[in-house]
């Protein structure tokens, strides 16, 4: 049984990779939105380094977030409409695993590009290279995160026509403590302070949405299929 | 202690007053909103009540 | 014991319930706040500090208790439709919502009244009141979730999955707003500490209120609740004769 749920997992995890690859405007769109949001806003603020610098991790982590929010309305939406989310319930393997592959090929999708793409926006912030790196490292312990807690917003909302507006309703005060977290230990290292008890706090959250989120997840999945 | 005295609040009449009266208002509006509720679902009652029995 | 709760758990048998309980609920609450209004607005001395603005306390921290404490009635009238799939109290956690976001709203707009004189603005980065605008930001999700649905029960059951998620993270929220705003926390004097012990007199018209506050909150969700029940029934019998009865 544990073999064949690899098993089953493998094939889902491939499934969805190769849709991603055939529908690229899915995860590249909240990538290019990532970017762009982000250099509005020395236009809109000013080019003073500073400033920028100052306010660099705030920005950054917000956008992050906001990227991640648009993401999330794919998350199900396809499997729901042609049916094959159905079939996954009825599946012998235990749904709340297929969901979390399913938010794990989210966060690799839109989470990992971001990370990968967080330097540049550093640069243009001014950042250095100290900070840029606890930027990366926030990222990656935080995104996870939005991949799970969204997902959750992403399954109340999948049955629904227009639910893309009512997920950031849902999902953004839930993103609260990440924001927080995530944008305030980049602040402390630039003015030198130890952050590693930030970056428990967050792998602390990391911990637990990796444990409750799916759960939620599938249930609200259940409840939408009906 | 006058009434003008208790009415002025220590200068600061303005802000407790307009909390308390917030504080009602919207606490009055919440009864209010259900009772009006009531009303309206009893006369929809009513009406699906004639139209059952006129078929 | 088990069966008179699975009675109750008929929505008629609920409806009639909620009728027998409103007038104990609904009397006591005029009183107490009758009584808490004088108490708190009269009798009260002023404080040597704040003068007579911190009377305000006697509707602000109320307020903000209950909208605690509506969230939590959602939660657990939720979680128990989610297990024991009973239609009462699916009924009672969607009545709960409006009256939340209500209670949460007053203690932002009070928060904010008190403010004004004390730290010289309308809004602070305040700790409480920081998570208390998250908190209404969580009932206007909420509420947004459970409009959004035409059927009632999946609706019913959405939304319950969301309030328990919301009450996981409550306490994460407010104690991490808590410890940013301890990071951020500037030369400002913290008035708003009620962490030294408050004397009698004014003690005793707050905790009138805030059980004011309480019975009030029950009155008017027995109220929302019979009416969400007679629109989930309107299609039965009783429901018919109870129209011709009132």
């Amino acid at each position: 049984m544990i073999n064949s749920s690899q098993h089953a997992l493998k094939t889902l995890l491939w499934r969805d990779f190769t849709l991603a690859a055939r529908n690229k405007s899915e995860w590249l769109n909240p990538l290019l939105f990532f970017v762009f949001a982000a250099v509005l806003f020395p236009l809109g603020i000013g080019p003073d380094t500073v400033i920028l610098k100052q306010i660099a991790p705030g920005i950054i982590w917000v956008v992050a977030l906001l990227a991640a929010l648009l993401s999330l309305d794919t998350m199900f939406r396809a499997d729901y409409e042609d049916g094959s989310l159905e079939q996954l319930t009825l599946s012998p393997y235990p749904f709340g695993m297929l969901v979390l592959g399913k938010i794990a090929v989210h966060w690799l999708l839109t989470g990992l590009p971001l990370i990968l793409l967080s330097p540049l926006l550093a640069t243009f912030f001014h950042l250095d290279f100290d900070a840029t790196l606890i930027l990366m490292q926030t990222l990656l312990l935080g995104t996870p995160v939005l991949s799970l807690v969204g997902a959750i917003g992403s399954a109340l909302t999948v049955g629904l026509k227009r639910g893309s507006m009512l997920i950031s309703l849902l999902v953004l005060p839930l993103y609260v403590p990440v924001l927080i977290f995530g944008a305030n230990a980049v602040a402390a290292s630039t003015v030198g302070l130890d952050i590693s008890g930030h970056l428990m706090l967050i792998a602390a959250l990391l911990a637990l949405a990796l444990t409750l989120a799916p759960l939620a997840t599938a249930a609200a999945l259940r409840a939408s299929i009906g | 202690m006058t009434l003008l005295d208790f009415l002025d609040m220590d200068g600061y009449y303005l802000y407790v007053w307009l909390s308390f009266g917030l504080a009602i208002v919207v606490m009055l509006a919440l009864v209010n909103g259900p009772m009006k509720r009531k009303k309206q679902l009893l006369k929809q009652l009513g009406r699906k009540k004639r139209r059952g029995q006129r078929t | 014991m088990l069966q008179t709760i699975t009675k109750l758990a008929s929505l008629r048998n609920f409806y009639f319930f909620c009728g027998k309980l409103l007038p104990w609920f609904a009397w006591p609450t005029l009183i107490l706040m009758l009584v808490g209004l004088y108490w708190g607005l009269v009798e009260a001395p002023a404080d040597y500090q704040q003068k007579d603005s911190y009377r305000i306390i006697f509707v602000h921290v109320p307020a903000a208790w209950m909208s605690l404490f509506v969230y939590m009635v959602m939660a657990v009238s939720a979680a128990a439709s989610l297990i024991w799939k009973t239609k009462a109290s699916e009924v009672v956690a969607n009545s709960c919502a409006p009256i939340g976001a209500a209670f949460t709203f007053l203690a932002l707009a009070t928060g904010s009244l008190w403010g004004k004189p004390m730290w010289g603005t309308w809004w602070e980065w305040d700790a409480r009141l920081t998570s208390e605008l998250v908190l209404l930001f969580l009932y206007l999700g909420y509420m947004a979730l459970q409009s959004a649905f035409e059927d009632k029960r999946t609706a019913a059951r959405a939304t319950a999955i969301l309030a328990i998620v919301g009450v996981v993270n409550i306490p994460i929220i407010h104690y991490s707003v808590e410890w940013w705003f301890t990071l951020h926390q500037g030369p400002t004097v913290q008035v708003m500490q009620d962490k030294q012990a408050m004397d009698k007199s004014m003690l005793i018209p707050l905790m009138i209120m805030a059980t004011a506050f309480k019975f009030y909150f029950a009155t008017v969700l027995l109220m929302r609740s019979r009416n969400e029940i007679l629109e989930r029934e309107s299609h039965t019998k009783w429901v018919q004769e109870e129209r011709e009865r009132l």
